[in-house]
């Protein structure tokens, strides 16, 4: 479980999270919608400890992510996060992107360490790109390939940071298809995401985040289609 | 029909001196390399104020003249009893000196490394050292080698200057024949091609690196 409470976080005088509240729970998938620069990002990074918070308090599991005691490192094995930049690591091929992290943050043998990459990869449709370095994949298979590469921590919670607004139209399908597949195994999934559509197919849960804080959060129906805030309405009509 | 006095045992001279020059230049790389790592990754480390001090001394050994360097080094060596023989003095000095300029190459390579490409590494639970081992170092190197090879044949060039603290190298062995010969232009091409088959090899084995890296691109 993700417990959010009271979250607060600038960055210099700007005040990017504003006393964030969110609970998110086993299996649930939870979209976060809003505009541009409205904090949403910053919160998946304060989740996994990228970033430190000033007040609030962010448990996962019930360890508390900012406390000075805990060891971030063995944390973030099991949050898994996904960016909007694909972040290749591009001196490697994609098998050696998935298996780099579980064979030296987990210590697994190189045979094992390729059966699990094979089988996310597989699993993303990239089988036929194992030996194939990043800068031959397109957009959309690079996202793919992240989102295989964090898949093959294990982790139990994973962090999607609008993955499909760097990437060209036609290539925003195959990776949505990716996160619904997900979502259909009972991934617990944070979305932060442009994609209303796929908000409202996937999420079991909306937040609407605006100015630093959660204005709304309800049922996709409720958010959708009887928003109760103006400003949820306003911008979901911008949105469309 | 061009005549030459230089025998077979003035090249074996001449290449003996060689022999100092790419001993000289591979100590000086190799220690000069490392304190270039150590340095440059120390730099990226701190903030401007707390590498002061470093920055203050290695922007001395990139800015006074290097033949100066040596010379000095050589006389305070002496002067404290330190009793070095020329060839040490020579590694010191251009080793520091190769130092200087490797470490803000080092510092560019890893600068040049995106912080999302390291934020992802780090968010896939590994540690600082992972980050710089498995990502980092690798992506920086790809970046900094066409520099550290154009430093690497500058100094074995640079070494030339060793000569002017005793130490016979590939220059100082063409001037002690041109001395005895007389024939200047000719022994200064022989030794041009040698420092061109000394420099070659590695401008190649560069050039290939580059090449093989630049085909995963």
């Amino acid at each position: 479980m993700i417990e959010i409470t009271g979250v607060h976080k600038s960055f210099g005088t700007l005040k990017v999270l504003r006393g964030v509240d969110l609970t998110v729970s086993p299996g649930e998938v939870v979209s976060v919608i809003g505009g541009s620069g409205s904090g949403k990002s910053t919160l998946l990074t304060c989740i996994n400890g990228l970033e430190p918070i000033e007040a609030g308090v962010i448990r996962v599991d019930g360890t508390e992510v900012h406390a000075s005691s805990t060891n971030l490192n063995l944390l973030r094995r099991k949050i898994g996060i996904v960016f909007q930049q694909f972040n290749a690591f591009p001196h490697l091929t994609v098998l050696e992107n998935v298996t780099l992290a579980p064979r030296k943050v987990l210590g697994m043998a190189r045979a094992e360490a390729e059966d699990i990459a094979v089988r996310q990869l597989t699993h993303v449709g990239l089988a036929d790109k194992l030996r194939v370095f990043p800068s031959r994949l397109s957009g959309g298979q690079q996202q793919r390939m992240a989102i295989a590469r964090a898949l093959a921590m294990s982790p139990k919670y994973m962090l999607f940071d609008e993955v499909t607004s760097a990437l060209d139209p036609q290539l925003v399908g195959e990776v949505l298809d990716t996160l619904h597949m997900l979502a259909g195994e009972g991934m617990t999934m944070i979305c932060v995401t442009h994609e209303m559509r796929f908000a409202r197919d996937v999420s079991k849960r909306v937040a609407f985040f605006k100015d630093g804080l959660i204005h709304e959060i309800g049922s996709p129906a409720q958010i959708f289609d009887n928003p109760i805030h103006p400003e949820t309405a306003a911008f979901l009509n911008t949105a469309r | 029909m061009f005549e030459t006095a230089l025998t077979l045992s003035d090249l074996a001279f001449l290449a003996k001196g060689a022999g100092v020059t790419l001993a000289v230049t591979a100590v000086s790389v190799l220690f000069g390399t490392l304190l270039g790592v150590v340095f440059g990754t120390t730099r990226t480390l701190l903030n401007a104020w707390t590498a002061a001090p470093m920055t203050f001394i290695l922007d001395v050994l990139r800015s006074v003249p290097l033949l100066i360097q040596l010379v000095l080094a050589n006389a305070f060596q002496s002067i404290a009893g330190l009793g070095w023989q020329p060839f040490t003095v020579a590694c010191v000095v251009l080793s520091l000196y190769t130092a200087s300029y490797c470490s803000e190459i080092v510092r560019g390579g890893i600068e040049a490394v995106p912080a999302v490409t390291r934020r992802a590494a780090r968010s896939l639970g590994m540690t600082w050292a992972q980050d710089m081992t498995h990502i980092v170092f690798p992506m920086a190197l790809r970046v900094s080698l066409p520099s550290w090879i154009g430093l690497t044949l500058g100094v074995m060039k640079d070494s030339a200057l060793v000569l002017w603290i005793g130490l016979i190298e590939l220059l100082r062995s063409s001037q002690i024949l041109v001395t005895r010969l007389q024939e200047p232009l000719f022994i200064l091409i022989v030794v041009g091609a040698i420092y061109f088959m000394l420099s070659f090899p590695i401008a190649r084995l560069g050039g290939q690196l580059e090449k093989r890296w630049r085909e995963n691109d």
